[in-house]
């Protein structure tokens, strides 16, 4: 019985794994980049008990008398946990709670580096970390006189201010490190933590320094700020 | 909780799991069968996902659930890449293999089982089912535990992946790497020398005499996917928790202090549980520590973190968990500063 229950639940597992691979919201916890090793995961658990209930119902193999159970807690209940997390509630990406909680990244820029000269384009569509390593790396000498467009979700500043910001994920949401720029300029009315928006502007000569790790934050003077919907990949990576 | 109907009606015998060898078992005389509780759970999903449908949860409820869910789908594949190599060390390699190919001096077969630690690319999830099988196999545990030790910090993935976060730093990945094969080597060796071996109890599972090839395979994997699944999932809970509880100003606090630094920098380690193919670049995020400090993040966490002693403790026995994570993690921390010291 044990082992047929053990295939059950393995069942469950790759049936979810391999559900949230395919419907795309696998990237609300782990980097893009892991789909064909989701699959490949979520295919072995599936065999492994496609197998061992087609061996214990087909008749190929003894059943197996000897009852483990000992009346001990089988950990193998645990793994409905996440399952049924997954089934019930699908917890969405991370956002503005989390990147309140940590400090500010800015990848791993080398400060001697020669930046290379921004992308053609009126406005220029830059990620969040790109702009932040370039404000900081050489004072913003690459950024000046061009119009910037990007997008991320809003986190509330200590006096009334925003700030952008981007999630980066190398594995899971576990190890997520936001980067963070602030936001000068006009902004529009009824804004809430975690909407998600797209700005367009100019580099601003200010910085300021993340209260949790102090390091710098550089600053957009926004000229437009539209709202987006959320997203396919939450995270930067 | 479903799972405690389950044993609750369960008619105890006085068998304990260690004297209970296949065949000798006694069948409970009446038990809710797992089956029926799974149906029950799985009514419950129904109905809950409509009743919650529009519900939100407070963000620190959302972000705990997010952490964990993401933490045990993330490490999920390595298991699964575990445990695959597991079955296929029980098997198929027949006991003899390891008996030659590793020196006959366990103290020498312990240095040689720590440099193997290369050659299983991922992260530390996936070395404890291996781990255990290669005990199983008759491998001496000193050696089996010091490969289970250098595997998840000196392969190529976590390497590069350590490059990649430090590039100003090229000193940061030999120094994970020497500090890493050391710490491993040093407690295989004061397993040698201390460890008892009633302290070291790992599942014993004996597959019936004459088993095909296949059953066995299937059998070891289902056991080490559900067994390690599970103790994932208890260390997934632990570390998801401390990661929305432990307040984000409380490191900031001690940055500056050599000693409390690196302490506090190898406890973050062990709390946050992360994957030791990540933990570079969360290190690389910490630039108000000492590289020292960030050093003993990178050995200690991939060695002792709260998931990996629950996986631990489910492999090998809690005796032994609990006595081998404390002594890690304090020859990490001290093999740590001892490297730091003579490179920076």
């Amino acid at each position: 019985m044990r082992r047929e229950f053990h295939a059950v639940v393995l069942l469950l597992l790759g049936g979810v794994l391999l559900r949230l691979t395919i419907t795309g919201e696998y990237v609300n916890y782990v980097r893009s980049g892991l789909a064909p090793v989701l699959l490949a995961a979520a295919a072995v658990l599936l065999l492994v008990a496609g197998a061992t209930l087609w061996r214990a119902f087909g008749g190929s193999e003894t059943r197996d008398h000897h009852a483990h159970g000992h009346g001990r807690f089988d950990v193998a209940w645990l793994l409905l946990l996440p399952v049924l997390g997954l089934l019930i509630t699908a917890p969405p990406a991370l956002g503005s709670y989390s990147a309140s909680r940590s400090g500010t990244v800015l990848g791993t820029a080398q400060p001697e580096r020669r930046l290379p000269p921004l992308p053609d384009g009126d406005p220029v569509r830059l990620s969040i970390l790109e702009y932040a390593s370039r404000a900081v790396v050489d004072d913003g000498r690459s950024l000046a006189d061009r119009h910037l467009t990007m997008s991320g979700f809003l986190l509330p500043g200590a006096d009334g201010g925003w700030y952008l910001a981007r999630l980066v994920v190398v594995c899971c949401a576990a190890d997520a490190r936001p980067v963070k720029i602030g936001l000068t300029g006009i902004l529009p009315d009824g804004l809430h933590a975690n909407d998600w928006l797209q700005v367009t502007g100019r580099f601003a000569p200010d910085t300021e320094r993340d209260p949790v790790n102090g390091e710098p934050i550089p600053y957009l003077q926004v000229a437009a700020a539209n709202p987006i919907p959320v997203p396919a990949e939450p995270y930067a990576s | 909780m479903a799972d405690r109907t389950g044993l609750t009606v369960v008619t105890r015998t006085t068998t304990t799991p260690a004297e209970a060898a296949p065949g000798t078992a006694v069948e409970p005389t009446r038990r809710v069968r797992p089956v029926e509780v799974l149906i029950a759970l799985l009514a419950v999903a129904v109905v809950g996902r409509i009743w919650l449908a529009d519900t939100t949860f407070a963000l620190p409820v959302q972000a705990w659930l997010t952490v964990f869910v993401a933490i045990v789908v993330q490490a999920t594949p390595f298991i699964v890449l575990g445990t695959l190599v597991s079955g296929a060390i029980t098997a198929l390699v027949p006991p003899s293999f390891f008996t030659r190919v590793l020196p006959a001096r366990h103290a020498l077969a312990v240095p040689v089982a720590g440099v193997a630690g290369v050659v299983l690319p991922g992260c530390e999830c996936g070395s404890v089912p291996v781990a255990g099988a290669l005990v199983r196999r008759g491998v001496a545990p000193a050696a089996a535990l010091a490969f289970l030790l250098s595997a998840p910090a000196i392969n190529p993935v976590v390497l590069v992946a350590t490059s990649v976060a430090f590039p100003g730093q090229p000193l940061m990945v030999l120094a994970r790497f020497g500090a890493s094969l050391v710490t491993a080597v040093l407690m295989g060796w004061l397993w040698l020398r201390f460890g008892r071996p009633e302290w070291f109890r790992p599942t014993l599972r004996r597959h019936p005499e004459g088993a095909g090839t296949v059953s066995v395979f299937l059998a070891t994997c289902r056991e080490d996917m559900t067994q390690a699944g599970g103790y994932l999932v208890l260390g997934a809970l632990a570390a998801a928790t401390l990661n929305v509880v432990v307040p984000p100003g409380w490191l900031q606090a001690v940055a500056d202090h050599p000693v409390w630094s690196v302490l506090a920098l190898a406890l973050l380690a062990v709390v946050l549980s992360l994957c030791s193919e990540a933990d570079a670049f969360v290190a690389a995020s910490l630039p108000q520590f000492s590289l020292t400090a960030r050093l003993a993040f990178l050995v200690v966490g991939p060695m002792v973190d709260i998931k990996l002693v629950a996986m631990q403790i489910g492999t090998f026995g809690r005796g032994m968990a609990l006595r081998f994570a404390p002594a890690t993690f304090g020859v990490a921390v001290g093999v740590s500063v001892v490297v730091g010291a003579l490179l920076w």
